[in-house]
Formats: C-alpha cells, structure tokens, sequence
C-alpha cells in the first residue's frame, strides 16, 4: 500500500471535494475509507495499491473532472 | 473540451457580462430586438456551458450539486424565452464563483505564509564529494547538507561543521538569532541568517518539527465540527429536496417559472461554505500568532471552557528552583551532605536538581538498592546507611522523629512558599531544605486576561506541599489551590470537575501530566520539548509561550462566534428567498441569485475579519 497526496488547483466549492472523493473511491485499488479531499489546503489524500492503480491514474480521473494537479506525490506506508 | 472551457471560465464570464450589457443597451437605448435577443441568447449558452458541464460531472458521482439546480433553471428559462433571466443568472453564477475563489485565497493566506515556509531544496554531499542542488524529498536521514547564508535548513539536524546565526522564529515564535555550532541541533524551516554550517539530517520531510506543525495546520483548518459534519450530511439532502420541491410545485401550478425560480432560491450556497471560512481563518489568525488550533471541535470545546487548572512547577513557576533556606539537625554535617548528594544524582527531579547546584562540589559515594517512593522522594543505602529523602510524608512513612524545632521550622519554612527536602540518615531527621521557584514574569496579568475573557475558575493542582500551592495562589490571584496532588490525584481531581458540568482546559507539563492532559476537554501541554507538546495537545503553544494563553482563548471565542453568525445568515437568507417567491411580487430568478452570492461574499468577509483579530486588553 502506498499513500499518495495530491496537491490540486485551490478548491472553491464544497462540492468540489464531494465529487472528487467520489472519483477517487470509484477508482479499483483505493482504499475507500483513507480517502480524504482537504478542502481548505485543496489535497486530495488516499491509500492505494500500486498493484491496481497507478498515481497517474488517479491524477487523471481528477483532471477530468476539470481541476488541476499541481503536485502528485506518493510514499510507501 | 470541457478542460478547455472550464480553464477559461473567468474569460467567459467577461465575455457573458459584455453580451448582456450589450443585449440590454440595444433593447433598452435602439430598441434593436434581434440583437438584444441574439447576445442575451449567446451570453446564457456561453456562460452555461462551464456549469453544465460542472453539474454533468457532478451527476457522474452521485453528487447532486448546486450546479445541477442552476443547470436545469437556465435551460427552463431559456424554454420559456426568458433570456434575460438565464443570462443574468448564469452571469452572476460564474462571478459570483470567481469573487467567492478571490476572497477564500484571502482566507487561506495566513496558513499558506505558513506552509510556503517549508523548504523546497537542499545542497546534499553527493559521492563525488560535491555539494549538489536536490529536492528536499530527496534528502534522507544521515545525508550531509550544506546550508549558505540566507538559506533555509531544509531538515531536522545536527551542526557538523562550520558557526552561524540562525531565526528560529518559524517554529518557536522568537525571532532573536541564535548561535549554533558543531553538535547543536537545528531545525528545518528555521533560516541561517549569518554563517555557513554543515549539518546531518536526522529528520526529513513530515517527521521534522516544522512539517508536524504544517501538517497539523492542514489537517486542523479542514477538519469538521459537529456542527459542520450535520450542515454536510443536510445538504447532501437539501439539494435533491429542492430539486423534488421544485418538481412539486410545478406538477400543481404547472408554473415553470415559479419552479425554476424555487431551484435558484434553494441553492445553499452561504450555508456550506460559512464554517470552514470562520475555521480556517482562526486557525489561521492563531498561526501567526504562535497558537495552534487541533481543529474546529476544539475551537468549540475552548470557546466554553469557564474552568482551568494549570500545574504549578513549570506552568505556572519557571520550573528552575533554588535553595532558599537550610537547617542542619546533629552534628557531621559533610559526611551527611555528600550522602545527599550521592542520593539525590539517582534522580531526576526539579528539586533534586536544586539540591546538587546548592551544595555544590562534594564527595560522592556509591548508592546501592535505590528505592524511588512515589510521591514522597527516594530511600537508599549508602555506605551501609539507610538514607531518606524526601517530604514529610516520607519522613513519617520512615518513622523519623520530628523534634519540636524541626516541626517550628518546617511550619515557617512552608509558610514563605518553600517546598520541603528532608534527609534522615538511619531513621534521624538531619537535614531540612527549603527551595523556591520563581512565578514566570507576565504570568499574573496573563490570569487577569483569562479571567476577564470569562474563565470562571482558576485551579493550580501541585505535588508540593499546600503553603507552597497557597502562596503562588495568593500571589497570582487564582481561585483554588491544592497541594499534595500526585499525576492520578490530578486527573482524578479533573474527572470531579467535569462530572459536575464543567469545562475544563488542562495547562501541565507534556510527560507528568499526560493523564490529566487527556482526561481534559481541552489538554495543553507546556514544555520546551516541541514535539511532545504537538503531540498531547489540543492547543499548541509555540515555544510553550504562556502569554499566548489569553489570545487562544480570545480567539477561539470569535471564532465560535463567528461560524454562529455565518449559519445565521446562510439560514436566514435562503428562509427570506424561499418565503419572499410564495408570498412577494418582486421576486425572480435573477434578484435570488444575486441575493445568493451576495450572501456567500458576506459570510467569507465576516470569517476574513477574524484574520486580524486582537486581544483587546
């Protein structure tokens, strides 16, 4: 398991940080219960599986949904 | 696509203000219809097209949002033909966003100054010998780093080489330069204002004091209150509920109109952005005023707190005691003083501590079958001799008589504020200490402050004896005092005061008064130790400054005020909304919105206010 952080364009909606939760938990290979969007310090933060998923993978499912990643990061836990 | 025309939302709200201008001024001024009705026509399908595609994603999740119910009212208006409907509201949707994203960058600056602290390079040694530019994430513990000038110590470390002048400011809150070299420990995010080191890097990255702090900014400025966790969970719900009210009220009336206004009035904009601006403003005004907040429960939880209780040595006192006064029993006064001494090297307490310093160079002896009483003091054996020290309590328990001058002078000794220190060797009292500790300077005005900000009582719970406890007591103006308090007395003493309705903050020392610390609503740990202090507090106080106790208060108390204010508005304006479109003429699509984002931009100023809130006394 590894854990990522994701930093993203700063997030001005509470809603934002509804939908991308729900677009990083329907991502196979994240830990459902790890996943946390900050609104305020607009990072996206979860466990997942590298064996499953990729970072990029997640990066990308939250490019398209329109915000910007400025920083990816992931760490062995 | 929709990445282009989401990244060029602010260009398209210009753009959409500009048709609509135009629209109005040619209907309005050349009473030109087509070209009124054509830009009013192209401004709602431009500036709709960022929301729907927002509100599509939305839906894609699961998520109902406010761009859903904004969505499906344009398109309803633009049904109808009520084109200046749709634009406006589609118009002031995106400024209103814009506006709203400008003042929460506002918002958020205080933790971001924080955050930007952190250091982003590092010259690391290489195995070429050099000293090579890295990220700092690439740095690991046991690199060698070189730090110039005017550079950020980008870890946690110790000085190789090399002397200089280093701003600890960033972690402590005193900005007055220190010296460092060789051995001494340096921290990350600090800055060499003068010199050149070499250091070894200890910690990295999110274990370095620095990004414990940083993380536990973050972590508090998004966490969520009870409150805010029921607002979250209600407009999960409330969104959809307009959405189906909306459908209701046009299924009976068969007035697309009034529906689609209803969906606009509904939104619930203010509602859910009002508490995290008022939480991360606080939180924010507190970082740069050395207190960390853990959050928004514990902004609550301080804002009512009415009862403290502080331990007394190192909260309250300096914590260095010294010997004040010394009364010899019998004879053989430099045998029993070395045997003292070589008891009290066993121990690490404050007062054994004072003991050594005040006695000063003496020979020491071998101590065997130490015997740590808790509570009392410590009995050992020296050169066949069975040596106590400690309290009265100890000296009781060791069955040592106390002869009528020993009894007067311990009374007197207590009597000035002194702690005690007997010594009896083979069961007869030899020697009487009294040591004294000096209240922290500004300790008292800062009670005054406290008290003032509403703090009802003032505790100080301390293991000395009680004419100790009395007397700082007096001298401070507190309202209870107990002594002869051991850590589980303490916390069962916190226990009694919560049990009986009160809320309690906690002020001790990190390692002693762990129990206490815990057991407290609100738990603040002093103590030069930073990282044991960041961990068992709710509150931190940087550098453990007693000082900042008042401004936490003062400001958790604003705080609280303030998200009770923006619910208030947030509340009050979608009931006026929502009342005003069944029971007033002059509502429409258009006033709603701008009604709506007008409230979003009141809350996030009123949370900005707390940005530069002072203590007024």
């Amino acid at each position: 398991m590894k854990k990522a952080t994701i930093q993203l364009e700063s997030l001005a909606c509470p809603s934002c940080v509804l939908k991308i939760e729900n677009a990083m938990k329907s991502l196979k290979g994240v830990d459902k219960e790890s996943v946390k969007v900050l609104f305020n310090s607009s990072k996206a933060k979860f466990d997942f599986d590298e064996e499953e998923v990729s970072l990029k993978e997640a990066e990308d499912a939250i490019t398209a949904l329109g915000y910007e990643v400025k920083k990816a990061q992931a760490k062995d836990k | 696509m929709q990445r282009f025309i989401l990244s060029k939302k602010n260009q398209i709200t210009l753009i959409g203000g500009i048709l609509i201008i135009i629209g109005f001024a040619s209907e309005l001024i050349y009473k030109n219809e087509i070209i009124a009705l054509w830009s009013l026509a192209i401004a709602s399908v431009l500036g709709l097209a960022p929301i729907a595609i927002q509100a599509y994603q939305a839906l894609k999740v699961k998520v109902v949002s406010i761009e859903v119910l904004v969505t499906i009212a344009v398109v309803g208006a633009f049904l109808i033909r009520n084109l200046e409907e749709s634009a406006i509201v589609t118009f002031l949707f995106l400024f209103g966003a814009y506006l709203e994203q400008r003042t929460l960058n506002k918002t958020r600056s205080a933790i971001k100054e924080l955050t930007e602290m952190a250091p982003e390079s590092a010259l690391k040694l290489m195995e070429n010998g050099e000293f090579e530019e890295v990220e700092v994430d690439e740095v690991d513990v046991g690199d060698v780093l070189l730090v110039k000038t005017g550079a950020k110590i980008p870890v946690d470390g110790t000085v190789l080489t090399g002397e200089g002048y280093i701003n600890e400011a960033s972690i402590t809150g005193e900005s007055l330069p220190l010296s460092k070299e060789k051995g001494l420990g340096v921290y990350a995010g600090t800055i060499l204002e003068n010199g050149t080191l070499q250091i070894v890097a200890e910690r990295v990255g999110e274990d370095t004091t620095f990004g414990k702090i940083i993380e536990l900014v973050e972590e508090a400025q998004d966490s969520k209150s009870e409150a805010e966790r029921f607002i979250n969970k209600f407009s999960k719900y409330y969104t959809p509920a307009v959405l189906v009210l909306a459908i209701v009220v046009w299924l009976f009336s068969r007035d697309i109109e009034l529906a689609i206004t209803i969906l606009v009035l509904g939104c619930p904009g203010a509602l859910v952005i009002g508490v995290p601006v008022s939480n991360v403003a606080g939180i924010g005004n507190g970082a740069q005023h050395g207190v960390l907040l853990k959050g928004s429960e514990v902004i609550h939880d301080f804002s009512r707190v009415d009862t403290m209780v502080f331990d007394k040595t190192g909260t309250l006192t300096i914590g260095n005691p010294k010997v004040a006064d010394k009364r010899m029993y019998g004879g053989n006064t430099d045998e029993v003083l070395a045997y003292l001494v070589s008891v009290e090297k066993e121990s690490d307490h404050p007062l054994a501590k004072a003991v050594i310093e005040y006695i000063g160079e003496t020979k020491t002896y071998i101590v065997e079958k130490t015997d740590v009483v808790k509570g009392g003091g410590i009995v050992a054996y020296v050169e066949g001799h069975r040596v106590a020290v400690g309290n009265v309590a100890l000296m009781e328990e060791e069955q040592v008589h106390l002869n009528e001058q020993a009894h007067e002078d311990i009374k007197k000794l207590e009597a000035n504020g002194n702690s005690l220190v007997l010594t009896s060797v083979d069961g007869e009292l030899k020697v009487l200490m009294g040591i004294r500790d000096r209240v922290r300077p500004g300790v008292k005005e800062d009670l005054q402050k406290l008290k003032k900000l509403g703090v009802k009582n003032l505790v100080v719970l301390s293991g000395d004896n009680q004419g100790t406890v009395d007397l700082v007591a007096s001298e401070l103006g507190l309202t209870e005092a107990h002594g002869h308090m051991l850590p589980e007395n303490k916390a069962a003493y916190v226990e009694d005061l919560i049990a009986k309705g009160q809320v309690v903050a906690f002020i001790g020392d990190g390692v002693n008064d762990s129990p206490s610390l815990a057991i407290a609503q609100i738990g603040i740990a002093m103590g030069s130790g930073t990282d044991v202090a960041i961990e068992t507090s709710d509150v931190v106080l940087m550098n453990s400054d007693f000082s900042r106790l008042p401004h936490a208060l003062g400001l958790t108390k604003a705080t609280a005020n303030n998200m009770r204010q923006n619910i208030f508005i947030a509340v009050g304006v979608v009931l006026f909304l929502l009342a005003s479109v069944f029971f007033s003429e002059w509502m429409n699509m258009s006033i709603g919105m701008l009604v709506h984002e007008g409230s979003i931009l009141v809350v996030i100023l009123n949370g900005m206010r707390l940005l530069r809130y002072k203590l007024k006394y």
